[in-house]
């Protein structure tokens, strides 16, 4: 028998990620034998500096873990903050924070799905030499964008780390005629939203299944955002609380992200493809008709068409905001008072990318003395491996540019975030034969 | 500079320890983005693009800290490869919230997020790109200004110095109308001593500005330590306030240090 011959694939720069990361695959023949997802973003170490800060500083602080999603780390260290000193939100701030997610939601969808995934499908290396052979789809993917950027800035006075989220509330809460002004646009989103679904759907995907565990959080009334118990389609069903018991974070030397894992079982998946398959029945109509007109089966489980479910969760978002803005009363006050007492508090969000954990402990001043924060990239990076593992070897016979290329996509059909990882991406192909 | 290229202007995009936010400010620019795209040659932009061309790049845009080895001399690199170096945002320009290990004990810093710290490879320090190479302009702000980042770009192209104003937060909001909420609520309040740029967006948001955007020019810090005391903060706030996403500014650093000895 001869001897296969050894190929390496390596991308040291993974483009249109968010942070840096690298990926590095070594194929002998078709036989996969090693693929790492290198992390070299330098570790910003949040968890450590955050001890010793109040904890109304936390939606400022945290908000800089990312600069795509600064909201869901508001979002989930607001209400870990909450649960550890016993404040009731009142329903319009509950209201206000879905809508605030909204915004986010759609500014980081609309972000992926045409300007870092859409390329990789029609073969172009970004949306700005996309936009000369498709300039409707990319003036319309920036207007949509734009509209949920609106809804943040408009909130929270700025797109990128806005400045009104508060424990108890927000510092500030808009007028009912301030939202109003939102509606028009809104609308012209919603119906621009249902094309982006077809457009997205016409789209040609790798033919590739995986068994997936997904993880998110379930709401008996809602499509998941700020609130729910943790579930997954392999019977887990946990309380918040409960979270580091079922979960362990294991630091491998190639990343400076830990990755995530289920004590018993490993590996999971999270973000809009688990979301969807798990809390597909608490979408509105519009979006469940436009997930079967794109032809999604429930549950998806090709990862390439996430792209599909980001679109659709682009019409949720729409549809939300859209439904909030219509039933919007101002609570009678921005936020409850904080009373610092020494206690424990946990709180689980949907980011854009996928579930995002938080646990501060905190002193009888307030003071934090520990905090435990896991990102949905950490989750997802073991994930990411194991697709790379099965998918590469697929394509194995491949000439490389097209191996690299197509394990590039693969990755972000995960929209990784690796700033937010790091506490992520190069690809590296090795291959012998 | 353009009058003089024969080129279109190449652009490039460098990150460093940051959140991305400020180049994300880029593609932010909704409006404005296809416009500065046709104006210039995007020859590097990661987070964006998948082409990567090698330098020289005619403005060199550099987000992050340098917290590694490795980056302190990546810089050096970028610095060689570009004419005009613009460090964007607080973590290139002051070192960034992750600056806050600069008080600390950095090894139990990394103990105390990563099971084994000996995998993880970082300085003792955060620092701003300008402690390591030349810089041409330091644009303020966590996050940067959008417009501004524009205005920015298109002065460096037309040769023209930026219209990026360096009086306090306290103009833009007189400007803007605001009653002060220093002194009609007693809240404590950076903007005085913070550089203006973003439109004073705390205080019309109901709260003290909390200097995202760094010191102004020349900012009286000692005189607003003392109004944040008749406000009734102990040190340990007032340090805290000072320590915050430009913690290693030179005139915060100093006024937090202040406030901790006192």
């Amino acid at each position: 028998m001869t001897k296969a011959a050894v190929k390496t694939i390596k991308v040291d720069t993974l483009a249109r990620v968010e942070g840096e990361g690298a990926l590095y695959i070594k194929l002998k023949g078709e036989q996969v034998q090693d693929v790492k997802l290198r992390i070299y973003e330098p570790p910003r170490l949040f968890e450590a500096f955050l001890r010793g800060r109040h904890c109304s500083e936390v939606p400022d602080l945290v908000a800089r873990i990312c600069g795509i999603c600064p909201i869901a780390y508001q979002m989930s260290g607001v209400h870990a903050i909450e649960c550890a000193l016993g404040i009731e939100i009142d329903p319009s701030v509950r209201a206000l924070r879905r809508l605030f997610y909204c915004g986010e939601w759609i500014e980081s969808h609309a972000l992926h799905v045409y300007m870092l995934h859409a390329p990789d499908f029609l073969g172009y290396p970004d949306a700005i030499a996309m936009a000369r052979d498709h300039p409707r789809v990319v003036e319309q993917a920036l207007r949509l964008k734009k509209a949920g950027n609106r809804i943040v800035s408009l909130m929270g006075g700025r797109e990128i780390h806005p400045v009104s989220a508060a424990v108890g509330g927000f510092y500030k809460v808009p007028a009912k005629s301030v939202l109003k002004e939102l509606e028009d646009e809104l609308k012209w989103a919603l119906d621009a939203s249902l094309e982006t679904c077809r457009f997205v759907a016409g789209l040609e995907f790798p033919d590739f299944e995986q068994d997936y565990e997904f993880v998110s959080l379930s709401h008996p009334g809602e499509y998941p955002f700020n609130e729910g118990r943790i579930i997954s389609n392999r019977g887990l069903d946990i309380d918040v609380k409960e979270y580091e018991e079922h979960f362990v974070e294991q630091h491998v030397e190639h990343s400076n992200a830990l990755h995530s894992l289920l004590r018993s079982r490993g590996s999971y998946m999270v973000g809009p493809l688990a979301r969807f398959n798990l809390n597909f029945d608490r979408l509105p109509n519009i979006a469940q008709q436009a997930a079967r007109d794109c032809g999604l089966r429930i549950p998806c489980l090709n990862p390439f068409r996430s792209i599909i479910v980001r679109a659709i969760e682009l019409v949720f978002a729409f549809h939300e905001a859209l439904r909030i803005i219509a039933q919007y009363e101002p609570p009678p006050a921005a936020r409850k008072p904080l009373h610092a007492t020494a206690a424990t508090g946990y709180a689980a969000t949907e980011a854009p990318r996928g579930l995002l954990y938080h646990r501060y402990e905190l002193n009888a001043d307030g003071i934090i003395t520990s905090a435990k924060i896991v990102p949905p990239t950490s989750q997802n990076q073991r994930r990411i491996e194991e697709d790379l593992w099965h998918f590469a070897g697929q394509i194995a016979s491949r000439p490389e540019e097209e191996i690299t290329r197509k394990c590039e996509q693969a990755v972000r059909n995960y929209d990784p975030c690796i700033s937010c990882a790091t506490h992520f991406l190069k690809l590296h192909l090795e291959r012998e034969g | 500079m353009s009058s003089k290229l024969k080129h279109k202007p190449r652009i490039g995009v460098f990150k460093f320890a940051s959140c991305d936010g400020c180049q994300l400010s880029l593609l932010d620019a909704e409006d404005e983005l296809l416009a500065v795209a046709g104006a210039v040659d995007i020859a590097y932009f990661p987070e964006a693009s998948s082409r990567m061309l090698k330098g020289p790049y005619d403005i060199a845009l550099v987000e992050g800290s340098i917290t590694t080895h490795h980056d302190a001399e990546r810089i050096q690199e970028v610095r060689r490869q570009s004419k005009t170096l613009i460090t964007i945002g607080a973590c290139a320009t002051a070192g960034g919230i992750q600056a806050l290990r600069n008080w600390k004990d950095v090894d139990e810093f990394v103990r105390i997020v990563y099971a084994t710290p000996k995998y993880i490879q970082t300085l003792k320090l955060s620092t701003p790109i300008a402690e390591h190479v030349t810089v041409n302009f330091e644009l303020r702000g966590c996050p940067i200004n959008k417009y501004q980042l524009v205005e920015l770009i298109a002065a460096t192209l037309a040769g023209r110095k930026p219209n990026v104003p360096t009086y306090s937060t306290c103009l833009e909001c007189k400007r803007k109308g605001n009653v002060c909420i220093a002194v009609a609520q007693g809240v404590a309040c950076l903007g005085p001593v913070t550089h203006a740029g973003c439109g004073a967006l705390c205080p019309s948001y109901d709260r003290g500005c909390y200097g995202c955007y760094g010191p102004m020019e020349s900012p009286n810090t000692e005189s607003l330590s003392s109004q944040f005391r008749i406000l009734g903060q102990d040190n340990e706030a007032i340090t805290r306030a000072f320590r915050g996403f430009n913690a290693w500014a030179w005139q915060f650093r100093k006024a937090s240090e202040e406030s901790e000895r006192a």
